[in-house]
Parts: C-alpha cells; structure tokens; sequence
C-alpha cells in the first residue's frame, strides 16, 4: 500500500520536493474520503486544513444572497484546494465542495504553519509552490472578467 | 505522395483543390435548399443545406463560406460538416444580428445563397504520425468539428488525440453527443470546462487553457488545433508553447470581417495576410507578431 509520503512525490504540487520535505509534510497529512456535496472548506470559517485532490472534483464556489451557489473553479486530480491556511488571518475566503466522490490528502494547517516556521526551506518550497497556484487562478479570473464567449454582433 | 494526392486518397480534397476560382464567377452565390434546421443552444443552430443544382459542396476542413439570406446581406461562416462524407452542406451559425437572424430563423424549404468554400482549412493531414490536441472556445467548436471528423475516420494515423473544449456556462456546450462519441468511439480524450457553473454541474469549471498543460503529449511530435476568441487563443498558443510545442505546429483560425471572401476588398486584411484567402487558419509563427500589435 502506498504511504502517504510515497503518494505526495507523484503529486504534480509537490513535485521537486526531497524526500526528507515530503516525510515532514505527511507528518501533518491524513487520506480523507469526501462523498458528493460534501464541503471541505466553509467561507468565513478558519481554514484549518489544506487538501491536495487525489481523485475526484472540488469545487470552488462562492454562495449568492438568496441564491445556488456560483461554481468559480474546480480543482482536480493533481491540484490542491485552499491557500488561506497560509495567509493570515488563516479564514475560508470561499466555500470548496466536492461534486463528484473525491479523495484527497488532508493537511492539518497548524501542524504545516508550524513546520514552516521552524523550517524556512520548507516554508518558501510550499509558498513558492502556492504563489503558482495563485497566479494561474488570478489569470484564469481575469480572463473570465473579459467574458470572451460572449455574443459579439456582426460586423 | 504529395499532400494534395494523399489527401485526394483519403477522401479529403486538399485545400488548393477546392480554390474559389472553380466556380467562373467567385462573387456569385450558388442556390441551396435549407433541408433542416437543429437548435444546438439558445442562440446557436445547426442547418443542413443542399444545392439546388449539381452535386454536393466539396471542402476541405477549417474552410468557411459566404452564407446569405437574400435580400438581408452574408455573412462568412465555417463548415461544420463532415469533409469526408459528402452529404448536405452543414453550417452552425449563432444568431447574433440581422443577417444571422434571418439565416436560423429560414423555414425548410427557403434558399440561401452560398459563395465558396473559401479559404485555406486546417491541413489536418500535417498533424499525421503524431499527437493532435484540439482546443475550442465557444462556438470555436464548429470549425473544428470537420478537423476532428476528419481525425476519426482515418484514427489509425494519429497517436494520441485530445478534444479541449472551454464554454461560457453548460447551457452554452454544443455537439454534446458528437463529444460523447469522440471519446468513445475513437479513443480520444474530451475534456470540458465552462467559465460558470451552478450547483448541478459536475464538470470543470475553468479557462480552457488550464487544460492544456494537462492533456498528456509529446510536445515534439505534437500539432495544435485552436479556435475561439482571439485573446482565448493568444493564451492557448502561449500555454502550448510553455509544454514545448513549435510554434509552426500551432495553427490558429482566425475571424475577421470578411466580405469579399475572395481577396479583393481588404476588409480582413491583417496586415501582410488576407485572411479570406491566407487563412482563416494560420500557423502561429506567422501569426505571433502580428496578434500581439495594437491596431492590425
């Protein structure tokens, strides 16, 4: 049976990691198993856990006022849900829902906040490796705000 | 075997064998018949065409043609039928003015006039020996279908192929049960994402771009397929060029307002090309320079 450990080396995420750093990350890490709707993260609520989706689909959603929640992106096989537990004051800013079965590795986010203080070089490896994520979710917002698909008339 | 004589064996005319100039006058429409019209989306319809004289409309995938309502004006709309079947012309048009209105809105029976096919189509018969990746956005999709078509009736020729389509919302997917058979009749890899989901919706949710560095190819032996909106397929070229695909490999349809059709009155005219007659579909090494400036 494949360790947790042994699991995170083949996470595109952690890709590039020494083994002794991904050792210390499953330190902090447990298998969880998340059924459809059910919610891995709770906007306004403390993000005390950090998922890296092993199978499966989350999704990133925000609730409107008297409304269904708007799905904003959906993370998948390969990806990671939630940055806030790195960013203080460490609250959900979104709700994140699994819409399929999903399993997914679950990190404690005091435990790994408190592996990051203690050890810079790992601090900066796991950031370095959040600021990517970022990124590519800031363009992929941005883009949407141009709302390409949207009707242009004819010339 | 040249191109053009490997394509003609597989059924496929290549694109210099279906050149305007066939007919004697290109401006002139030719009758079709409007067989049927399928309602695909809220605003986009699918019509089936038939000539009213000689036989079917021979094109080579990626081609579009001059589709008009008479007496309401045309408009340049791609192909989105199977080149490799001879059957009724079909056009997948979104109803997003006067002259497009009165295209979907024709009852069974109506004639619509039609100039073509023109342009230079997708040369799928490049991509062969290797891995195919075809990114759409939108109603980006129907030009590609015929590509993809084209792909599945001769599979064997290929490696690896992908299907990455990226929608406004699901309510926007089009040839849904197209995508279902891709995937499992022909071994391709259809992968989907809208910009906005609602709760129901189990899919992706995301750019289409995002797909890209996920597909699985080998950049080296790699052609990429892309259309959709111009800033859609900017980003898409750059992602496949991140994953180490030539640029010359990446061929772009590009849309611009056509109006002759036949490379006379400019309208499309992106600087050194005319995209009527040039494109629509152009390698990205010819067209990075040119995408990036403001005011071509």
């Amino acid at each position: 049976m494949q360790t947790i450990g042994q699991y995170l080396a083949e996470h595109p995420f952690f890709a590039g990691l020494d083994d002794d750093v991904l050792e210390q990350l499953a330190g902090c890490a447990t298998n969880v198993h998340l059924h459809p709707n059910e919610y891995l993260l709770r906007e306004g609520e403390p993000a005390d856990r950090f998922y890296a989706v092993r199978r499966g689909r989350v999704s990133i959603e925000v609730r409107k006022a008297a409304g269904r929640p708007v799905m904003l992106d959906t993370a998948q096989d390969g990806e990671i849900v939630g940055w806030s537990w790195l960013i203080p004051p460490n609250l959900a800013k979104f709700d994140a829902r699994a819409t399929t079965e999903t399993s997914a590795v679950a990190f404690d986010a005091a435990c790994l906040r408190g592996k990051c203080e203690a050890d810079p070089r790992l601090g900066y490896a796991l950031l370095h490796r959040v600021t990517q994520v970022m990124d590519r979710r800031l363009q992929s917002a941005r883009l949407r705000l141009l709302d390409l698909y949207a009707v242009e008339a004819e010339a | 075997m040249t191109s053009q004589a490997a394509a003609a064996a597989r059924g496929v005319p290549a694109p210099d064998a279906v050149a305007p100039a066939r007919r004697p006058d290109p401006m002139l429409p030719r009758p079709f018949e409007l067989q049927r019209t399928r309602r695909d989306t809220h605003d986009t319809y699918t019509l089936e065409l038939a000539p009213l004289e000689g036989g079917p409309l021979a094109f080579a995938s990626g081609q579009f043609t001059m589709l008009g309502a008479f007496g309401m004006g045309e408009v340049p709309i791609s192909i989105s039928g199977d080149p490799t079947r001879p059957g009724p012309l079909q056009h997948t048009v979104r109803d997003v003015g006067s002259v497009t209105h009165a295209i979907v809105t024709a009852a069974p029976g109506s004639v619509l006039g039609v100039r073509g096919p023109l342009g230079a189509g997708w040369n799928v018969l490049a991509a062969a020996g290797g891995d195919v990746v075809f990114v759409a956005g939108g109603i980006g999709l129907a030009p590609l279908r015929p590509a993809i078509l084209e792909v599945c009736a001769h599979r064997d020729d290929y490696r690896q192929v992908a299907v990455l389509y990226g929608a406004r919302t699901p309510m926007d997917l089009l040839f849904l049960e197209d995508l279902g058979d891709w995937a499992r009749e022909y071994g391709i890899a259809v992968e989907v994402t809208v910009e906005r989901g609602e709760e129901d919706w189990e899919g992706r949710v995301g750019l289409v771009t995002n797909l890209i560095g996920r597909a699985g190819f080998a950049a080296d032996r790699t052609t990429g397929f892309i259309c959709g909106p111009e800033v859609m397929m900017r980003y898409c070229a750059t992602a496949f060029i991140e994953q180490g695909v030539a640029e010359n490999r990446l061929r772009l349809s590009m849309e611009r307002n056509m109006k002759c059709g036949v490379g006379l009155c400019g309208h499309c005219q992106l600087r050194e090309l005319f995209l009527c007659v040039d494109g629509p579909v152009v390698t990205y090494d010819r067209l990075r320079p040119l995408m990036s400036r403001a005011e071509l």
